[in-house]
């Protein structure tokens, strides 16, 4: 067993693991912790995928920002049944249709051989001249898009949103 | 570590989300495992990236636009959640059928 597969299966232990404690955590707040365990556990991997920008971009936006954002909205809407059972009752269905759609997935992965070729790094400076050069105008159109969508989520939450 | 270990993390992942988003009562607690669902697709990206593709560089260029837009996802439902709480007074999805028929 080489040195990066037992690291990917370490990785691959704390992401799932976070999985499954995110979408089965009773407190909403262990939730977030584990998720916040999970994605930095995926930052882990990105940097074993020799994608250094997009671990560091993962760390900021994830952990920094996302994680905060969700557990500040558990706080605004603390519940009565914050801390009661937090699962539908048609939770087995779910489960269900969770392991089809991974036993589909699996044996698709399992029979598809692609020719594959021997990884490589690419630096921080070729992602950036892509990304500003080749994919400039979908990279201002995403800019707008977050804009847009962080205005309305102003008018949306603030004092009057939603009534006029 | 071959393409297929990294194709079958992100397919578990998925799956964790899937079953998040269906069997999870709090609107905040769904929101959750969608963002799992889109890790599993940016895994499964970073990882054809870097297996498949010649330039090596779409599937990151990608990613960078699904960290975006998840980014923008979060943003926004969050304020229609804060905005149904305050409403109705709960964030209980079986609770929320404004738009069931």
């Amino acid at each position: 067993m080489s040195v990066t597969l037992l690291a990917l299966a370490l990785l691959a232990a704390v992401v799932l693991g976070g999985g499954v404690g995110v979408v089965t955590a009773r407190n909403v707040v262990h939730a977030a912790l584990f998720l916040l365990l999970s994605l930095g556990g995926v930052a882990g991997v990105f940097l074993l995928l020799l994608a250094e920008f997009l671990a560091l971009v993962q760390v900021l936006i994830y952990g920094g920002a996302v994680v905060i954002v969700l557990v500040f909205a558990l706080m605004l809407t603390r519940s009565q049944d914050f801390a009661g059972v937090q699962d539908n009752p048609q939770w087995p269905l779910g489960l269900l249709a969770a392991l089809v759609v991974f036993g589909v997935l699996t044996a698709s992965f399992v029979l598809w051989k692609p020719t594959v070729q021997p990884p490589a790094r690419v630096g921080f400076e070729e992602v950036g001249r892509e990304l500003f050069l080749r994919w400039a105008i979908p990279f201002e159109m995403i800019s707008l898009v977050l804009l847009l969508t962080l205005i309305g989520a102003i008018i949306l939450a603030g004092e009057r949103g939603g009534e006029g | 570590m071959s393409l297929l270990h990294l194709h079958l993390l992100s397919a578990a992942l998925f799956a964790l989300g899937l079953y998040g988003v269906l069997a999870r009562r709090n609107a905040v607690l769904v929101l959750m495992a969608i963002e799992l669902m889109l890790n599993a697709v940016n895994i499964n990206l970073v990882a054809s990236a870097l297996f498949l593709d010649p330039s090596r560089l779409v599937g990151q260029v990608l990613v960078v636009f699904v960290i975006t837009l998840a980014a923008a996802e979060v943003g926004l439902a969050l304020a229609i959640i804060l905005r149904l709480y305050r409403n109705r007074g709960t964030a209980n999805l079986d609770e929320i059928n404004l738009l069931r028929w």
